[in-house]
């Protein structure tokens, strides 16, 4: 058998070839046009491809070539900024070779092969070096490093290496054996990237809203899972946290959702504001975007792609965060692959792998030791899009059973207009345990305590709504319609959260914890002067309490709730005398 | 390659025929098929192979048997498209059904349409006032959007549909939209109701429309929308026109997939509709955009009955899934005698943000907005436990925003459907209506504009 075949059959993105030799996962090229496709099974002598073009027009009997490569993506400096298609090819390039218009059979670099970094080797001639190990810089946008490292199949000792401007093609470090080392390194996608180990996530990924951080937080190298119907905000919740999360790089996937939605991120990230570099957000973003009429198979590949950029940055020892909208449509693309070629459905008509692809995403996230011997960390964040909302689907429940932060969207909050619509009821994260000690050293020694108290008044509330449900909260003692009033702040004052606030988007996590403080210093000046004959009425109206909640949309708060607090507390003694 | 004769016919299932080894044939070839007494069907390639070839029949595969005689065209499905689409009438598979003469092609399109670079897009901000307050004020249309109308069987869908393309306009403009219809599946009178609308305003001659009725071919359905959208891309980026599409009902072409994919034996997803239905759907919907460098725009209305009035079935479900909100049709409000009977609160304008606000609209609009739903939401709400605990129960803010309720159905909402507000006719009325609150109560709305438009402080 020989590197070219022909077409046998052609099923929508779904062509058989047969008279070439294939191994799982090679890459060819279909037809007179070359389509750019990739091998998914093997059946005897024919093999089963994948393409990641549209394949209208096809013919059986044109001509299949085998490429010997399998999928992989290029790796190197010009990642970041950039906007590629679900397998790397930059949208800018195709806009200019093709027009605004996705037509097929264009092939494009990763990055200007041309453009020259100036690399600053770090490691000297005669220095014994193993893959993964740091040989050099390059200051790859304003803040960030982009550290060459030694392909990680790859280890000798340095015969040569020269700092200077280089493009990413070029020779920067050879090894005594001959092996040379360019800038630019290329890696399979669908094999995670090796590290030395793993280590126990302990520290949090912040992200500046109040009801991840606060009540369901995640860990940097943990991952999350965001379900919820349409509408409910799992998109602006993952520009929020591609915004705000103090990830040192973020990786965006656009997963067969809209163009326009892309779009949106490309005309605001460079214009935001990174609140924890004060540099623009671009230069630390790489964003991926194979939107819903993009063709499937590019869409099943784009986690991929997704993923092995994170890994690799991880192993610079940066703090990665990778947000794909939506693994639902992920989910599906396999599901649509998986149909084509007459495999036996699982539920609902996924594949029976399902489950292991999604658990095996997940797990590529982590906080590791790098080969380098780094710290680094990839924080994996999923949307989720059930049919009609159910969680009880598969791609759901797969997801479910490998994430350990869950936020629950909830369409009834959405039109209630609670933003994040995130249900504090059924929403949960098992990273406290590992992160409390954290909170404890960095922002408060009580904040795990304070969770507890904030999450339990949220308890309470929901049991006394059932009752308030049928009897109207009049009816209820004074102490429980307090509790009311204290929840329903927690709800309005600090769950709720503008996404597209110019101030309060953006909640500084010493500020969340104050503002939870502020909640206690409410109860508790209440519950004192109601003892002491206040009027609930009068205690929940004082309007330094209204200006207290007022605060928080505007510029320094930070500085000026403790004196509102002070106010607020004073008010509320007042009522008792007035009685 | 064209012209060869094949009668290699070995199964017939469905609106699908399976043949026997041909001359290698393309992925997606038009096909046609020649029955034994002369008349014509035509089909489209939907897997093939060295040894098997299968076609999907647009008309339905009655009276095809195994002598049929099977012609492939060489080539995948093409409208010819020029200037001269609007002002006439065609037929679900592109043919002319006014009586005129053939389109004389300007250039040959392909139906299935590439997709829009999300990089060449470019993010739609021009508000559209329709002049219904419900969508402006609530669920803010803006050029280049796609926003669909979920309602059933029943509703006046048809009638919202047609004021909007009677009415739309950018603020302060009198540029029309050219609309481009397409049916699939409805019945004649709908159709009728449709078209001598668009005659008697005029808006015909502006129009293209494809047309696909209750008794043309099911399986034609796939592609009539496809045609309208390649007439409209066409249009809006070759002639910088403003298209608004509008195509109806979704329903009835979801569920001409569902026959294929049945006939198919594919795996279904859920009830019976093909798992591939959300890329489908993205395929039309994500049609809609405004993009680099070209003057025109395509904003998209699709409308969709919703099987049994329930918003999670698949249709509407992947629907809200791919466009930028949803404008939901109630049938309680319809009962009820209110039209248009829009239910703003599970209603949405995804991209109404980036549209609102002084320069726009009105500098108040957001405000305004926020406060009238959320006091509507609240009043809705009240209804429930009134119903349960009595009227004399509720404090006087609940009672007030109870009343608001009715007032908001019966005045804001209610509208004829000759009724053209202007967007601060719109935005003056809320202001009245809410002036029916206590302003305290009115925590969501700013002070510098209560102190600039409440009729308090107005008179
Ligand atoms: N955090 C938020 N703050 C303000 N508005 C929000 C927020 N989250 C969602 N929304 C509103 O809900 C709409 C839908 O949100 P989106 O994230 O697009 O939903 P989904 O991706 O789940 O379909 C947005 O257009 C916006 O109006
Ligand atoms: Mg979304």
């Amino acid at each position: 058998m020989s590197k070219e075949g022909v077409i046998y059959r052609i099923s929508g993105p779904v062509v058989t070839a047969t008279g070439m030799s294939a191994g799982m996962y090679d890459v060819v090229r279909v037809g007179n046009e070359g389509l750019m496709g990739e091998v998914i099974e093997l059946h005897g002598e024919k093999a089963v491809i994948q393409v990641y073009e549209d394949t209208s027009g096809i013919r059986p009997g044109e001509p299949v070539i085998n490429t010997g490569e399998t999928l992989s993506v290029s790796l190197g400096p010009g990642l970041l900024t950039q906007i590629y298609d679900g397998i790397q090819r930059p949208l800018p390039t195709l806009e200019e070779v093709m027009g605004v218009f996705i037509t097929r059979g264009v092939d494009a670099d990763a990055f200007d092969l041309e453009k020259k970094w100036t690399f600053e080797a770090v490691i000297e001639k005669g220095a014994a070096v193993e893959g993964g190990q740091v040989i050099g810089h390059v200051q790859e946008t304003e803040t960030i490093v982009h550290k060459i490292m030694v392909p990680p199949t790859m280890n000798g000792v340095i015969k040569d290496i020269k700092s200077g401007d280089f493009n990413v093609t070029e020779t920067v470090c050879t090894l005594e054996d001959g092996s040379e080392i360019q800038m630019m390194q290329k890696w399979p996608v669908r094999t995670p990237r090796p590290y030395r180990q793993k280590y126990a996530p302990d520290t949090p990924l912040i992200t500046g809203m109040r009801i991840l951080d606060f009540l369901f937080p995640l860990a940097k190298g943990g991952a999350a899972g965001i379900p919820g119907p349409f509408g409910s905000g799992k998109t602006v919740t993952q520009q929020s946290l591609a915004k705000y999360s103090d990830a040192q790089i973020v990786v965006y996937i656009g997963c067969g959702e809209r163009g326009n939605e892309m779009t949106e991120v490309l005309d605001e990230f460079p214009h935001l504001i990174d609140p924890n570099t004060g540099k623009p957000l671009m230069n630390r973003t790489v964003m991926i975007a194979n939107t819903s009429n993009m063709p499937v198979a590019a869409r099943e590949a784009s986690v991929y792609t997704g993923i092995t950029i994170a890994e690799y940055f991880r192993d610079m020892g940066y703090d990665v965060a990778l947000m794909a909208d939506s693994t639902s449509r992920w989910a599906e693309a396999m599901r649509e692959i998986s149909s084509r070629l007459e495999e036996m459905p699982g539920e609902e008509g996924y594949p029976a792998y399902l489950s292991s692809r999604i658990a095996e995403f997940y797990e590529r996230a982590g906080r590791v030791e790098t080969k380098n011997g780094d710290d680094g960390s990839v924080t994996v964040i999923g949307a989720v899009s059930p049919p009609g909302g159910d969680i009880s689907e598969p791609v759901s429940q797969g997801t479910l059973r490998i994430v350990k932060a869950f936020w629950g969207l909830d369409a009834g909050l959405a039109r209630q207009r609670h933003f994040p619509a995130i249900n504090w009821l059924n929403s949960y994260s098992l990273y406290p345990q590992s992160l409390n000690q954290w909170f404890r050293d960095n922002i408060a020694q009580d904040f795990p305590e304070i969770r507890t108290q904030i999450s339990g008044l949220l308890q309470i509330e929901a049991e006394l709504q059932e009752i308030v449900q049928l009897v109207g909260s009049d009816a209820l003692p004074v102490d429980q319609q307090l509790t009311l009033e204290v929840a329903r702040m927690i709800r309005e004052f600090f769950l709720q959260q503008n996404g597209f606030h110019d101030v309060d988007a953006y909640c500084d996590i010493h500020l969340q914890y104050s503002m939870s403080k502020a909640i206690l210093s409410f109860q508790e000046a209440a519950k004192n002067a109601m003892a002491a004959g206040a009027q609930l009425n009068d205690v929940v109206n004082v309007p330094a309490r209204t200006a207290l909640m007022r605060g928080r949309f505007e510029k320094g708060y930070i500085d000026t709730i403790d004196d509102m607090v002070k106010a607020m507390v004073d008010e509320i003694a007042d009522t008792v005398e007035d009685n | 390659m064209t012209g060869k004769e094949y009668r290699t016919i070995t199964d017939v299932k469905g609106p699908l025929v399976f043949l026997n080894k041909t001359e290698p044939v393309a992925f997606g070839e038009i096909v046609t098929i020649r029955l034994a007494d002369g008349s014509i069907k035509n089909g489209q390639v939907l897997d093939t192979s060295d040894d098997l070839v299968i076609v999907q029949v647009f008309e339905g595969t009655a009276k095809i048997d195994r002598t049929a005689g099977v012609t492939f065209m060489g080539d995948v499905f093409k409208l010819p498209v020029s200037k001269d689409l609007v002002g006439r009438i065609l037929d679900g598979a592109g043919r002319p059904r006014d009586g005129g003469p053939d389109i004389v092609a300007e250039e040959n399109a392909d139906i299935i349409g590439a997709a829009i670079n999300p990089y060449s897009r470019q993010s739609p901000h021009d508000f559209i006032q329709t002049g219904i307050s419900a969508i402006d004020c609530c669920t803010t249309l803006v050029r280049g959007q796609k926003l669909p109308i979920f309602s059933a069987s029943g509703l006046p869908h048809n009638d919202i549909a047609l004021q909007i393309a009677r009415q739309a306009k950018l603020k302060g403009s009198d540029e029309q939209f050219i609309v481009v219809f397409c049916a699939m599946g409805i019945t004649a009178e709908e159709y009728n109701f449709f078209r001598s609308d668009l005659e008697r305003t005029g808006a015909l001659e502006n129009a293209a429309l494809f047309v696909n009725l209750a008794d043309d071919p099911a399986v034609e359905r796939i592609i009539t929308p496809r045609l309208a959208l390649t007439a409209a891309e066409y249009l809006a980026f070759e002639h910088d026109y403003h298209v608004l599409v509008i195509y109806t009902d979704m329903t009835n072409y979801c569920d001409a997939l569902r026959q294929i994919g049945a006939a198919r034996e594919e795996v279904p997803g859920r009830r019976g509709y093909p798992g591939y239905m959300y890329t489908d759907l993205a395929m039309l919907y994500e049609r809609a955009g405004i993009v680099k460098g070209k003057k025109g725009s395509i904003t998209q209305f699709p409308i969709l009955t919703m099987p049994g009035d329930d918003i999670t079935h698949p249709i509407p479900d992947l629907s809200g899934y791919i466009t930028e909100g949803q404008i939901v049709i109630s049938r309680e409000l319809h009962q009820q005698g209110i039209y248009p009977p829009i239910n703003v609160l599970p209603s949405l304008s995804r991209l109404m943000g980036s549209c609102i606000g002084a320069e726009t609209t009105r500098e108040d609009h957001k405000s305004v907005s926020d406060q009238m739903y959320a006091a509507y939401a609240q009043g809705r709400e009240l209804r429930g436990l009134v119903a349960i605990v009595g009227e004399d129960a509720l404090n006087e803010r609940d009672k007030q925003l109870l009343d608001f309720s009715g007032v908001f159905e019966d005045r804001f909402l209610r509208q004829s459907r000759d009724e053209d507000r202007s967007i601060d006719e719109t935005l003056d009325l809320c202001w009245e209506l809410m002036s029916s609150i206590d302003t305290k109560y009115l925590v969501r709305l700013d002070q510098k504009w209560i102190e600039k438009y409440h009729p308090d402080n107005k008179a």
